[in-house]
């Protein structure tokens, strides 16, 4: 088995190791590196609870190989807001019940900053849209609708506040 | 209304508090069972049957052990050293944990790959080399009754052909001879297909065995760790694995919707390997070993339903076939095989009912598992609902109309059902009539009018239901003879902050903040000052665990009568610091105070603090109470849910344009989450009814085992939900609650049925199956149109 080895981002930390060329990116955040805030709900790239921010842009972890990902800067559910505080996502999903379980939270929200960030004011369709890529089994979505129009409306206040 | 008693500070009953716990997993930092990580803990992973239905002649472990990293690869002969091989399910019936000879369904575990990682574990499996001999496996459940079907359980003693039992309720003769003479009689084989609960987090464990001490810890996702403690325990006693020495720890669960509910073969290897290697051995199921080994549903129901010309409902018969796969492993309580079957005859008043079901096996994988409904209520609805839908079709009757007229009044609660249940309460017209208003019926009415006008296809579906839930009274209902009660333990500490422990077990419904808030109702003491704790069977009170809709008709009211014990304490208490007699003592939330004294009172708080500082003189000191509550009668959750949908002819595809569902689930302890509650439950409704089924091929192999092909909905095929109440406190439960998740999952798709059929109505077509998919619709306009 071939062996290489890996420096990568994660988090604002960098971190080396020598990990086989099969390891997929999600095992190794969350088994090498024990940030287990990212989850496996599948096989086949459907469920997006493996959903991290690679490089600026939301990834499926279980389709992508460690080795792929060398250099690369990751930010996982754990690195989104500094220790104790929260995200205008986070707080959103907090105030507007966007979660049951907690399984599919992680990869909701990496998801929906991503889709925040290319489009700060989305609709309802474009919210759903936006997230499908996502699996929810619980929350039957309304709610977590609710909570990305919340965060847009808070981030486009602070964005006016601060120009 | 419900008026809430208590401030929003204290949080109590009625309060949409936000959740205590949503901040772990905010922060990626929820505790699942794959998160655990144990010193020196090994990987398991299955090897699984390609057949559905097969003799094993051999099976080589030699190249997978050759592996380095291998540890062990362990058989169904292994196992039956120890006499481990089969274990019971929870319905008595008997299942494999690893064969030794036939493999009955496809992806059965044939053997367990033990290696010092997942991926040797799985490059082990693959390395297994198994020889099978395939046999002629059974699919069709009507076919495993023909005089000429192999007998698929010979290993069971007096089984004679594949039917596993008969049930029956009601009444025959009178219900046939009320058809018989009826003018009108409504028939239709309606079929709820095999689905799975498909919660985003698989099942799976981690067994770890100390050998020094003699103690099994198991991190497991079980919604029912209790029960389960106690039925390994039965298990495996005779190898020394007795109940004290059991703990499980069940710890977050990333939805259970019933499917975490039963004993997976995985569990018994894991905790097998883990005592035979001496270290901890995780297993965590794949999302294609989910899907394909277990299942809910699976009803064949041939209905009828008798009418007056004019739409009197008279009478309903149901009989039922249902495919149980190799083994009963149904969730259901031992006394009910067929689970609350007997709520098939509605919301309306009549006197004639007879349900009778009859069970078989096929080379299908077991399960049968309460999927988020209180044991086959979802198809005793479906099977009601779509029939009365029928029936106004069939004498072109407004179906809502239809249902005013047959529903059972407000005042005849409680109502003696003809297949024997006491509903608790309902009024059900004002549900219906809140829906209708909500939604805009009567526009909806004129507008399907207008479209049907152009030859457009609009549908309007009303599902007017009602539920049985919260086993139970502990004289009716048992899992494996272990009554069905519940349990709450309230410890106060002495400056008035509170840990709550309970028997049931939270899977994402919120009970960290509920059941505070019950609490907060009962004592006064804020919903934030008290800590909710579950699922750890060394700490919790024994209890049966959350599934059919029991915690709030079982756990809450436990709570709510510990919780009426201390005020009990406390009041006398009181009494001894404000220096009067105990009859004088008055009690408003928060606080005892002298009768026409107010000014003279006590804070919970301070009583709290006495109850460990200056208690009476002869009392037991400390401030806890236990209680373990035993309901009187089932609770009756109902609703009225109305959809409307279009149906593009030359496509079939089906557009959910608007869907209201009003609940009555007695009184609401937090409307937030009640409403995130039915959020969920009418996806996983939509789910069955447009999108989920699991299909089989003739040789028995799954053809859909994966997300890809299994379509659970996303938020674009999920509509917008719309949702609003009606409020019919339970006369029995202590808090008036009856228990709410389950009720979209069972009103859903009924609704969502009956208004695509309505769509279709005008081109002759008057049922469908669920799944009702575009491809489905499609054929079935052009075969309407070829027969037109
Ligand atoms: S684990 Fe399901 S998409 Fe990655
Ligand atoms: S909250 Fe449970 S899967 Fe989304």
């Amino acid at each position: 088995m071939g062996k290489h080895n890996i420096t990568m981002t994660i988090n604002g930390e960098s971190v080396s190791a020598e990990v086989d060329s099969r390891l997929l990116l999600v095992h190794f955040i969350r088994e090498n590196l024990d940030l287990t805030g990212t989850h496996i709900g599948c096989d086949t790239s459907n469920c997006g609870a493996c959903t991290i921010m690679l490089d600026g842009k939301s990834v499926k972890s279980c389709t992508y190989l460690a080795v792929r990902a060398d250099g690369a800067e990751i930010t996982t559910i754990e690195g989104v807001a500094a220790e104790g505080t929260n995200s205008h996502l986070q707080q959103a999903f907090h105030d507007q019940h966007g979660l049951h379980c907690g399984f599919c939270t992680p990869g909701m929200i990496i998801r929906s900053m991503d889709l925040l960030k290319n489009n700060p004011n989305p609709t309802e369709e474009e919210i759903r849209w936006g997230i499908s890529g996502n699996l929810c089994r619980c929350t039957g979505y309304n709610n977590i609708v609710k909570s990305v129009q919340q965060a847009a409306t808070e981030m486009a206040k602070e964005k006016e506040a601060s120009v | 209304m419900f008026k809430c008693k208590t401030s929003p500070e204290v949080g109590g009953m009625g309060h949409s508090v936000k959740r205590k716990e949503d901040a772990r997993f905010l922060h990626g930092k929820g505790n699942y069972v794959d998160d655990v990580k144990l010193p020196g803990q090994l990987s398991m992973v299955m090897v699984r049957s390609p057949y559905a239905y097969a003799k094993i002649i051999s099976i080589d472990k030699e190249k997978a052990l050759a592996i380095d990293g291998v540890l062990a690869v362990i058989t169904g002969e292994d196992l039956a050293q120890y006499n481990l091989h089969w274990m019971p399910t929870l319905l008595s019936d008997t299942q494999m944990v690893l064969p030794t000879d036939t493999v009955m369904h496809q992806s059965q575990e044939v053997c367990a790959v033990i290696a010092t990682d997942r991926y040797i574990a799985v490059d082990g499996a693959e390395a297994v080399d198994v020889q099978y001999e395939p046999m002629q496996a059974i699919v069709d459940p009507y076919k495993a009754l023909d005089d000429d079907a192999p007998l698929l359980r010979p290993d069971k003693e007096g089984q004679e052909d594949n039917q596993i039992y008969h049930w029956e309720r009601g009444d025959r003769a009178k219900t046939d001879d009320a058809i018989a003479k009826a003018d009108i009689v409504v028939k239709e084989r309606i079929y709820l297909p095999r689905i799975h609960v498909a919660s985003i987090e698989t099942c799976g464990c981690v067994a770890s065995y100390d050998k020094d001490t003699g103690k099994m810890l198991i991190y497991m996702t079980s919604q029912a760790p209790h029960a389960i403690r106690t039925i390994l325990a039965l298990v495996a006693g005779h190898v020394g694995l007795s109940e004290e020495k059991i703990r499980i720890i069940a710890q977050d669960i990333g939805g259970g919707f019933g499917g975490k509910v039963p004993v997976y073969p995985g569990y018994v290897i894991a905790i097998a390997a883990s005592f035979l290697i001496g270290k901890p051995v995780k297993w965590i199921e794949d999302r294609s070993e989910n899907l394909v080994n277990g299942f809910a549903r699976d009803y064949h129901m041939d209905c009828e339903l008798a009418a007056t010309k004019d739409g009197k409902i008279q009478a309903f018969k149901v009989s039922t076939l249902a495919d149980h796969g190799y083994t009963d492993s149904s969730a259901n309580p031992s006394k009910y095989p067929t689970g609350m079957f007997s709520i098939c005859t509605g919301s309306y008043d009549y006197e004639h009912a007879f349900a009778e079901l009859d069970a078989v096996y096929t080379n299908k994988a077991p399960g049968g598992v309460a999927y988020r409904c209180s044991f086959r209520v979802t198809e005793a609805v479906h099977a009601i609902e779509r029939m009365v839908d029928k029936l106004a079709a069939k004498i072109d009757k407004d179906p809502a109309l239809l249902r005013f007229e047959n529903f059972i009044k407000k005042e005849q609660f409680p109502y003696a059902s003809p297949l024997g249940w006491s509903y608790d309460s309902g009024d059900y017209k004002a549900t219906l009539e809140k829906a209708m208003d909500m939604i805009g019926y009567d526009d909806y009415k004129k507008e399907q009018a207008e479209k049907r006008a152009q030859g457009k296809l609009m549908g309007i579906g009303i599902c007017t239901f009602t539920e049985v839930v919260g086993a139970g009274p502990s004289k009716d209902f048992d899992i494996l003879g272990i009554a069905m009660f519940d349990s709450a333990e309230i410890r106060v500490h002495p400056t008035g902050k509170a840990l709550a422990r309970f028997g049931t077990k939270t899977q994402g419904q919120g009970h960290e903040t509920t059941y505070a808030q019950i609490l907060a109702e009962e004592l006064g003491i804020p919903y934030t000052d008290i800590q909710i704790e579950d699922g750890d069977t060394d700490t919790a009170p024994y209890g049966l665990g959350t599934y059919g809709s029991r915690s709030t008709p079982t756990g809450a009211a436990a709570a709510a009568m510990a919780a009426r014990k201390l005020r009990d304490k406390g009041k006398k208490i009181a009494a001894h610091l404000l220096e009067v007699s105990e009859e004088d003592i008055d009690w408003e939330v928060g606080k005892y105070f002298v009768k026409g004294a107010p000014e003279k009172s006590k804070t919970i708080q301070e009583v709290a603090f006495a109850a460990y500082t200056n208690f009476p003189a002869g009392m037991e000191p400390g401030f806890e109470a236990t209680h373990y509550y035993d309901p009187p009668n089932m609770t009756f959750p109902n609703g009225a849910y109305i959809c409307v949908v279009e149906v593009e002819e030359e496509t079939g595809a089906i557009d959910v344009k608007r869907f209201v569902a009003i609940d009555d689930c007695g009184n609401i302890i937090n409307p937030m989450i009640v409403e995130g509650q039915v959020h969920g439950g009418l996806t996983q409704g939509i789910a069955p009814a447009m999108y989920e089924g699991i299909e089989y091929d003739d040789e028995g192999n799954v053809l859909n085992g994966t997300l890809m092909d299994y379509l659970v909905p996303t938020a674009v095929e999920s509509p917008h939900w719309e949702t609003g109440h009606t409020i019919t406190p339970s006369p029995h439960h202590p808090l008036g609650a009856k228990g709410v998740a389950e009720s979209p999952t069972v009103g859903a798709p009924p609704a969502i049925a009956n208004a695509i059929i309505d769509a279709l109505a005008p081109l002759g077509i008057e049922h469908l199956d669920i799944p009702i998919t575009p491809a489905k619709v499609w054929e079935a306009i052009q075969e309407a149109k070829a027969n037109a």
